[in-house]
């Protein structure tokens, strides 16, 4: 029992992170229906950015905080200048290939930037536990789960709350009458790039700060779960976003412990989730609209 | 003494692509009146209204209120005065209703917008019913309510209407014409509706015009096109 | 999505002008066409005796993604499925290659059939789900292919050394014919499979089995309304597709010399590759892929020489030149060139118009 609850909870601490990278795909996905093959060496760019920042004596929490910021610019500048001209008409994968060209660009320049050799970003969060009769619970995992909730917040807070969150669901939703009531739908796709770069960057630094180091490939598996997470939410639901993360991280917890025949090939627990709720619900679990667009 | 009209289109050219649609259309709407743009599938009366906001590329002279719009961005125009009811209505079918009228005061900094979301509701009681509803579940003639009341909601001074009868039932379609009409009398709203269906466009119309081939073919007053015999069988249906 | 086969850009014209609505192919761009296929067919056949071996195993190399972009083409291009797993395909087809020859003797041409039914089996296998699964979740799914092949294959594939690499001996793939080097035979059998693949691929596109595709692509709903046999169609374009990474596959244990799953992410690269050489070359065309290939090779290749000492880069500028290439050619190498020529044709068109009626 006690094995089972202290996989339960490295489960939720890894599907808190897949789900925040998952979240910042979900977001560009609804606004500009792309899939950002690049989202996690973007993550990986702001990651080094904080490491660097720390070594100049900033406090973690304001590194995070500076590089999610940088993030931001950035996200949005890529939006304008390398997707905007690609986004419209001709062949849809030219996007793709597009994002497949920054993935390599990012990774390259990462690496010639901040060299190759493994680095740390200091802890966050206490490094210690609760211990709560027989079972510990890492004061890291409740930091992430506090992190992704508040996350959750203030996104919801902006989308739902606020003029410029009506304005960017507005994009999401049917550029061409957004543009009609007066919409700069250019603007609000630059906003929604720059949010989920920010969010990639605040996942990419919490998670090398519980690792013991990070370096230029750790993205590249947090990606291929983070789409497992949203396809099985449904690419067009943040919600969905959310509990795809905790049930792929849940559930390869559980699996890579309690199934042998998985040992070596952990990749495949993602992979038959997603094809088993694909099957069931064509649409991810929380997903509306047939996405047909890749 | 001339007033300026508030909608001038000389000489218009403009299409997809290869395929030009618009070969030359000369249209003037003068302000508080009604004008209505006739003509068969493939006459481009819809790209006209789309030339007018931007949504395609145009030569030629294109004026609101004296300014050129040839050239513009969609939003930009649009933030000049102009609404657009598009094909099909437009709406944002993912969010609710009330969101739908808010999106339409996008470009307005005053305080009327509350009390215009009330009077709108007022105007359209369905909408109010189902404000918390999201759009795509309405019917298409609850939708086209909406469509309406998001475009007025922004305050224009000129309305554009592209085929607002299209799968609209006869009973629905007679109500919608008459709150436009209404709000031409009442309020000097400038309306340019495009048509297939004739009639109920010409009764609260003042000009009319008759695209073919994109070219102007007939234009004269809504009484005068009424007249005419071959605009009767056309497009009238007798 | 992109052009169709043989659709010729067609400048509408006015009803009443006298020129025909489907403007025929002008006589010099029709000779240009001949008088250019005959030099690159030249150019194609003689390559090997002009390089050196190791350019000619590079050019080898373009060949077989040549096939694997071409697979793609009939599944992405041409019946609008999207698939980044190609690469698992690939890997299963050489794999089979390479175990069938050290473990139980076969030769190397042998293998070939057996890995493009292996494959094409696996593909109608992954085509069943697919036929729920739609577009973007399709993508992914394939994706996660491409992540679990390597570590399948490092599970259950114990080869010299334990790891999951598999390596017939050198001479099995020495050249059958005197006077040929061995790099220059396995260029010549390269270029021989994409000739033969090519071509079936073309008239495939041409008949029905073309026409069903693209129906599928563009309007499901319709195409089943005209009798198209929808899950027949994805099923079998996914096997065929499959077939040809398989056989791709196969050729590059003869061209790299073994098959070697101890990279994790290489056979997900491998399926970036394909689709990038796809998209570059130009989808739904027929030399679309070749010309996509060939530049893929080369700009890796080129991009690993190109700046001293700071090797890291060599992919930044690879993805670069990704990002110009769409840029500048969105419709991929042979749309743009297709393009490019219909200009032509049409200003010589325009010529002959009669002056408008006022």
């Amino acid at each position: 029992m006690q094995l089972f609850i202290s996989q339960l909870l490295n489960g939720i601490g890894n599907g808190v992170v897949y789900a925040s990278v998952a979240l910042a795909l979900v977001l560009i996905y609804k606004s500009t229906g792309i899939l950002n093959f690049a989202q996690g060496e973007m993550a990986l760019f702001a990651t080094y950015l904080t490491w660097k920042f720390t070594e100049g004596d900033i406090p973690v929490v304001a590194a995070i905080a500076l590089s999610a910021g940088i993030a931001f610019v950035a996200g949005a500048l890529i939006e304008r200048i390398l997707i905007r001209p690609v986004e419209s008409a001709h062949n849809p994968l030219n996007v793709v290939i597009v994002t497949l060209g920054m993935f390599l660009a990012i990774n390259s320049l990462a690496l010639l930037a901040f060299g190759t050799d493994p680095q740390k970003v200091p802890n966050v969060f206490p490094t210690d536990s609760f211990h709560i009769g027989d079972t510990n619970i890492q004061k890291e995992t409740l930091g992430l789960i506090a992190v992704l909730i508040g996350e959750c917040l203030l996104l919801w807070l902006l989308l739902q709350k606020t003029k410029v969150g009506l304005r960017l669901r507005a994009v999401a939703s049917n550029p061409d009458s957004s543009r009609l009531v007066g919409i700069n739908t250019g603007v609000m796709l630059m906003l929604g790039w720059g949010l989920a770069a920010a969010l990639g960057a605040v996942a990419g630094s919490l998670v090398a700060s519980t690792d013991t180091a990070f370096d230029a490939s750790f993205m590249q598996i947090i990606l291929v779960y983070a789409f497992a997470a949203a396809a099985l939410g449904g690419f067009d639901s943040l919600v969905g976003a959310v509990v795809g993360g905790l049930v792929v991280g849940v559930a390869d917890a559980l699996a890579v412990e309690y199934v042998d025949a998985l040992d070596g090939i952990p990749v495949v627990l993602p992979l038959a989730l997603i094809l088993v709720v694909l099957l069931v619900r064509p649409n991810g679990l929380f997903g509306s609209r047939t996405v047909e667009r890749v | 003494m001339t007033e300026r009209p508030l909608l001038e289109l000389r000489a218009v050219e403009g299409g997809y692509g290869q395929v030009q649609v618009l070969r030359g259309v000369d249209v003037t709407v003068e302000e508080g009146k009604v004008v209505v743009i006739l003509g068969a599938n493939g006459a481009g009366k819809t790209t006209t209204l789309r030339a007018i906001c931007g949504m395609v590329k145009a030569h030629g002279e294109l004026r609101f209120d004296g300014q050129s719009l040839v050239g513009k961005p969609t939003q930009a125009i649009a933030r000049m005065g102009i609404a657009h009811v598009p094909q099909g209505r437009g709406t944002f079918a993912d969010l609710t209703v009330e969101d739908n009228l808010r999106l339409g005061a996008t470009a307005r900094r005053d305080n009327g917008i509350e009390a215009d979301l009330a009077r709108w509701y007022d105007a359209f009681p369905r909408l109010r019913d189902r404000r918390k509803q999201t759009a795509g579940s309405m019917s298409g003639g609850e939708q086209q309510m909406l469509a309406l009341a998001r475009a007025m909601m922004a305050r224009p001074r000129l309305l554009l209407l592209d085929e607002p009868s299209l799968g609209l039932a006869p009973l629905v379609t007679r109500e919608l014409f008459a709150r436009l009409g209404e709000l031409n009398t009442e309020e000097g709203l400038t309306v340019v509706v495009v048509e297939q269906n004739a009639n109920l466009a010409l009764d609260i119309g003042h000009w009319g015009y008759v695209l073919e081939t994109g070219r102007i073919a007939v234009q004269g007053s809504a009484a005068e096109l009424r007249e005419n015999e071959a605009v009767r069988q056309a497009y009238l249906g007798f | 999505m992109a052009t169709d086969v043989d659709a010729p850009d067609e400048p509408a014209t006015a009803p009443d002008s006298g020129v025909p609505l489907y403007a025929a192919l002008p006589r010099p761009v029709f000779w240009a066409r001949v008088v250019i296929g005959g030099v690159l067919a030249f150019a194609a056949l003689y390559a090997p005796w002009y390089f050196q071996p190791v350019d000619n195993k590079v050019l080898s190399q373009a060949l077989y993604l040549a096939v694997a972009a071409m697979g793609l083409n009939l599944l992405t291009g041409f019946t609008g499925q999207v698939s980044i797993g190609h690469g698992a395909f690939f890997g299963v087809g050489a794999f089979t290659t390479a175990i069938l020859m050290v473990d139980h003797g076969w030769t190397f041409e042998a293998t070939i059939p057996i890995a493009a039914l292996l494959t094409a089996t696996f593909g109608v296998l992954v085509g069943f789900p697919a036929l729920r699964v739609r577009g973007l979740y399709l993508a992914l799914v394939t994706l996660g292919l491409a992540v679990l092949f390597p570590q399948v294959a490092s599970k259950y594939v114990k080869g010299s050394g334990n790891i999951a690499l598999v390596q017939p001996r050198r001479r099995e793939f020495s050249s059958l014919l005197d006077g040929l080097e061995d790099d220059q035979w396995k260029y010549y059998v390269c270029l021989a499979v994409v000739v033969v693949l090519y071509l079936v691929a073309w008239n495939l596109t041409r008949a029905r089995p073309g026409r069903a595709m693209v129906a599928v692509r563009e309007q499901e709903l319709a195409a089943a309304t005209v009798g198209v046999n929808l899950a027949g169609t994805k099923l079998w374009a996914f096997g065929l597709s499959a077939a040809y990474a398989g056989i791709a596959g196969s050729l590059s244990v003869m061209v790299d010399g073994s098959a070697n799953a101890t990279n994790p992410a290489l056979y997900f690269r491998l399926s970036i590759e394909f689709l990038v050489a796809l998209v570059i070359g130009g989808t739904a065309t027929i030399l679309g892929p070749l010309v996509g290939a060939l530049i893929v090779v080369l700009l890796r290749r080129n991009t690993e020489d190109l700046i001293e000492g700071k090797e890291v880069l060599s992919p930044a500028i690879f993805g670069g030149a990704l990002i110009l290439l769409v840029y500048v050619l969105p419709d991929g190498v042979v749309g743009g060139i297709r393009r490019l020529f219909a200009r032509v044709g049409s200003r010589r068109a325009s010529v002959e118009v009669a002056p408008e009626p006022t």
